[in-house]
């Protein structure tokens, strides 16, 4: 499909904007634009009407079932959208004095206040931005804890499992940590004989999501805890899989010190294309007077912003947090009450139908009930018949079903992570449990159909290696010699 | 009562619950130990149904006095800009709002495509090479371009003016123990930057980083300012407004080597401070160095053209603990919000929103009969000093029910008694007349 510049005819144009007459001050000499920029010169209609040709491209959960492990996929209620655009928040300007801004914090005050009781922890900041980066804030807040306490130079060292998330390990580097990675048993736990020897005075924290990436619940987690207590360290839990156990078990309670949450994940935020999200911190006691400066606190009737906090780390993104998302999640949890339990007894009974139904014509490689999500490994297939779980993905989408997460753990070959979530029905699930044995039965049958996949899409199978080596990564308006400079430099 | 976002039948259940040979739902939580499972219901507050939900929050908004209730002139970061009408329609489209990254490019081609083209107009905009496909917000691509620098140099000083908006500054002593960053800050001399105290300051420095225009509203030197950090062997990084990039010089242009940003004025509701945009760009020899996701174009099997996600090797998934940075969710469905509404302004837009933004702060400085804080030129806001305390000043004239700014003694010590005024696009000259009464009333 042409690019919106390739559609752009010089003078033809959509928005303009007020001058009100009034005369246009010169801008001072050596600072004014010298090229202007080649943006876009289309009317409006064409505006619209490339950005739905390109809607039409892509593939939402509003288009299908998208079952993408690790990253629940459920349904994005759009009475949120409807909130979040009340003018009294979409209007509202973050500067706004507390006094003027009180529905805004006492909306806030509200969340973190369910937020705690989900995760067990009493205290809460909403201020980062994403998971990855409440991932940064909680190790930054464990650094803090340590240097409060006079070992901050000791311990240098985070523990993570050999199935953790990419985030883990790069948010670790990040915030100046030593990583170590644990195994994982044949039956999905951490093996804790790997982590006793591991775990000693210069370990600062574990980072652990339970449910793990394999869909399972560790069952020592007790143990794991009171290994990592006993050392002095502190766990941290990486919430991205916490859409499994709302209202059935929270991490606080399984001894973790720090939590975050994705809200674009387990509170229906929708996920936009890849953002905006929502990551949201909670603490332990201990931890609370470390957390990001501003903080909501209530005094009596009224909320406000607490900027006065000695002891935290500062601030990790601008002003008190992504609030639009807030509104939308908050929303979330006000449908649902106490019965947020029914959503992830729902997100675990579709994920155990689906494993049930398809453990035999893939392999299962932890045989287990799983959580809210699991994993198959089409290592089978590749053998026989040397179709791969990327071929699977392909050919699902001939189907008009998102690919499930593929190569993602690591430590299972040809892998399939599959999430379906609570909010599908039951034909959604059947109907994609006859596609998956269709494209296993098609695997033996008609190996090239898969292969060749997708038939079905806008493009074919997309050349991802050749994009990397000579990265083409703007339109370039027919310059060649800038293209191929940008060309060389990437290479 | 359950929420309606949930889809199985009581029927469903028990059929679901046979096929997996389970006889409760019990069984199926039995391997958690019963020590860590919740034994009462979650103490929350009650489900609401959608209409009481809606009454709920329309009250809780009702309490906030947003830009519809009072005339408001703040600014300081985030602004009161006019956002078109299409770029709702197209964000509530249910393809681009309900997706999520897209890791599978033939199912997510329109996404791609529409980030690509992000790219490109962030890349015209700031006179860059790459540009990723957004970071969270204007001030965590600061950190996220000292990362950048810290590798590339070696160097762990960051320099960073004073005239940079104070949260800016904040967010990147947040990140810098963990980095490894040694923070030097250079004051301002009457409202801008000077450059040659800039130079002494970037001595042995990886990364300067200043804005155009800056927390005051004052047009820096920036062309000296970068000049400076070059010679210093420092990268040089421009802080720059995306509004006033119609009108003022484009960072590549004066040799930067990054450019960053918040995108909240191009394209998105100032929503009580996000979610937001955040735009980083640089030169190509920094694009493996890049934070975050970056589209690229390809080609498939039949040699079509077609985009993916690209340079992964970057990137957290793939390099874990070597990536060049965690993030994983960025802002996509902002900057496509943005993208929207640079289409729809297109070059001859943009320029005029620049042009009444300065026109407008020429206006005011016209009829606000009290004295500019700084003898500077500015683009869109104008810090006045006011004779009494400025907190004093907003409080008597939102009594009246204009809103006339920020308070700059909320971050900037010696400033009390100067008030930061912002006037885009949206605020006319009637208004501005009407902010004038007010504050030489309270002033008097």
């Amino acid at each position: 499909m042409e690019l919106i510049f390739e559609k752009s005819q010089a003078g033809r144009r959509a928005g303009r904007v007020p001058s009100y007459g009034l005369p246009v001050p010169e801008v001072p000499a050596g600072l004014a634009r010298s090229t202007p920029p080649r943006l876009p010169e289309l009317a409006e209609n064409e505006i619209v009407r490339h950005f739905t040709n390109l809607a039409d491209r892509n593939f939402g959960i509003d288009t299908g079932f998208y079952p993408l492990g690790s990253c629940t996929m459920k349904y994005n209620p759009r009475v949120n959208e409807k909130l979040a655009a009340l003018p009294g928040f979409a209007n509202l300007h973050p500067h706004q004095e507390d006094e003027g801004a009180q529905g805004a914090l006492e909306l806030m005050w509200e969340l973190q206040q369910i937020l705690a009781e989900v995760a067990g922890l009493p205290a809460v900041t909403l201020q980062p931005a994403a998971g990855s980066q409440g991932e940064l804030t909680g190790l930054m807040l464990m650094r803090a804890y340590f240097n409060d306490r006079g070992e901050g130079g000791r311990r240098d060292t985070i523990i993570t499992a050999d199935t953790a998330h990419g985030t883990n390990p790069a948010s670790v580097t990040m915030a100046g940590f030593r990583l170590e990675k644990v195994a994982t048993t044949e039956r999905g736990n951490l093996d804790l004989d790997d982590l006793r020897a591991k775990v000693n005075e210069r370990t600062a924290g574990l980072m652990l999501t339970n449910p793990s990436t394999l869909g399972l619940f560790d069952e020592n987690i007790v143990e794991v805890a009171e290994i990592f207590h006993d050392a002095g360290a502190l766990l941290y839990y990486d919430g991205a899989n916490l859409n499994a156990v709302v209202g059935i078990s929270r991490p606080g309670d399984m001894g973790f010190d720090i939590v975050h949450y994705n809200l674009h994940k387990t509170f229906s935020q929708p996920h936009g294309g890849g953002g905006p999200g929502g990551g949201p911190v909670a603490v332990r006691d201990a931890l609370e007077p470390f957390l990001p400066s501003p903080q909501v606190v209530r005094d009596g009737d009224v909320f406000r912003l607490d900027h006065d906090r000695p002891k935290s780390i500062g601030r990790v993104r601008g002003f008190a947090g992504p609030f639009g998302v807030f509104v939308r999640s908050y929303a979330f949890m006000r449908a649902y009450g106490p019965e947020l339990r029914a959503m992830s007894e729902t997100a675990v009974l579709n994920a155990n139908y689906l494993l049930a139904r398809l453990k035999d014509a893939y392999e299962l490689p932890y045989d287990r009930l799983c959580m809210h999500e699991f994993v198959l490994s089409a290592r089978r297939l590749k053998r026989e018949h040397g179709i791969t779980a990327l071929d699977v993905a392909k050919r699902l989408m001939d189907y008009d079903i998102h690919p499930p997460t593929v190569y993602f753990p690591l430590v299972v070959p040809e892998a399939l992570m599959i999430e379906p979530t609570e909010t599908e029905p039951k034909e959604r699930l059947d109907a994609f449990v006859d596609v998956m044995l269709r494209i296993a039965a098609e695997a033996a049958d008609a190996p090239e159909l898969l292969k060749d996949a997708p038939h079905e899409r806008p493009v074919r199978r997309l050349d991802e290696v050749k994009a990397a080596k000579e990265p083409i990564v703007k339109h370039g308006f027919g310059d060649a010699a800038r293209e191929g400079a940008l060309r060389a430099a990437g290479r | 009562m359950t929420a309606g976002y949930l889809s199985l039948t009581e029927r469903d259940r028990e059929e679901m619950l046979e096929a997996i040979g389970v006889s409760s739902m019990e069984e199926l939580f039995a391997q958690i130990p019963a020590a860590v499972r919740l034994d009462r219901e979650l103490d929350v507050p009650p489900a609401l149904t959608e209409a009481e939900l809606f009454r709920h929050l329309e009250e809780l908004a009702a309490k906030n006095a947003h830009a519809g209730v009072e005339l408001s002139f703040l600014g300081a970061g985030i602004y009161d800009h006019y956002v078109p009408a299409i770029v709702d329609t197209v964000l509530q489209r249910g393809e681009f709002l309900t997706a999520y990254t897209p890791y599978q490019p033939e199912m997510s081609q329109g996404v791609l495509q529409a980030i690509f083209e992000y790219q490109t107009v962030i890349c015209e905009l700031t006179g860059m090479d790459v540009s990723n496909a957004s970071g969270y917000d204007g001030f965590t691509v600061a950190a996220d371009a000292c990362f950048i620098a810290k590798h590339h140099t070696g160097r762990s000083k960051v320099v960073l003016c004073e005239t940079l908006n104070p949260q800016l500054r904040q967010v990147v002593k947040t990140y810098a123990p963990g980095f490894g960053l040694e923070i030097v800050e250079v004051p301002h001399d009457g409202g801008t930057t000077d450059p040659e105290r800039l130079a002494a300051a970037a001595v042995g420095a990886g990364i300067v980083i200043f804005p155009q225009p800056n927390f005051f509203g004052c047009l820096e030197p920036a062309p000296d300012l970068a000049q400076a950090a070059k010679e210093a062997g420092a990268l040089a990084v421009a802080h720059v407004d995306i509004t006033s990039l119609g009108v003022l010089e484009a960072p590549g242009a004066y040799g930067c080597d990054i450019a960053i940003g918040e995108g909240q004025g191009i394209g998105n509701a100032q929503s009580y401070g996000g979610p937001h945009y955040g735009f980083l760009a640089a030169r190509s020899e920094f694009i493996r160095r890049m934070p975050g996701r970056i589209v690229g174009e390809t080609t498939d099997l039949n040699g079509d053209r077609g985009f993916v996600l690209t340079l992964q090797t970057r990137e957290q998934h793939i390099r874990r603990e070597k990536a060049t940075s965690n993030m994983t969710t960025n802002q996509t469905l902002l900057s496509l919000g943005g993208l929207v509404t640079l289409a729809w302004l297109g070059p001859q837009g943009l320029r005029e929103l620049g042009e009444t933004c300065m026109a407008l702060v020429g206006y005011a400085a016209e009829r606000i009969h009290l004295p500019a804080a700084f003898d500077r030129p500015a683009f869109k806001e104008l810090a006045l000093r006011t004779p009494i305390p400025a907190r004093d000043v907003i409080r008597a004239a939102r009594e009246r029910g204009v809103h006339p700014g920020y308070a700059l003694g909320r971050d900037v010590e010696g400033m009390d008694d100067v008030l930061l005024v912002a006037f885009t696009e949206k605020r006319t000259p009637a208004e501005i007349d009407r902010l004038a009464g007010v504050l030489a009333e309270v002033c008097s």
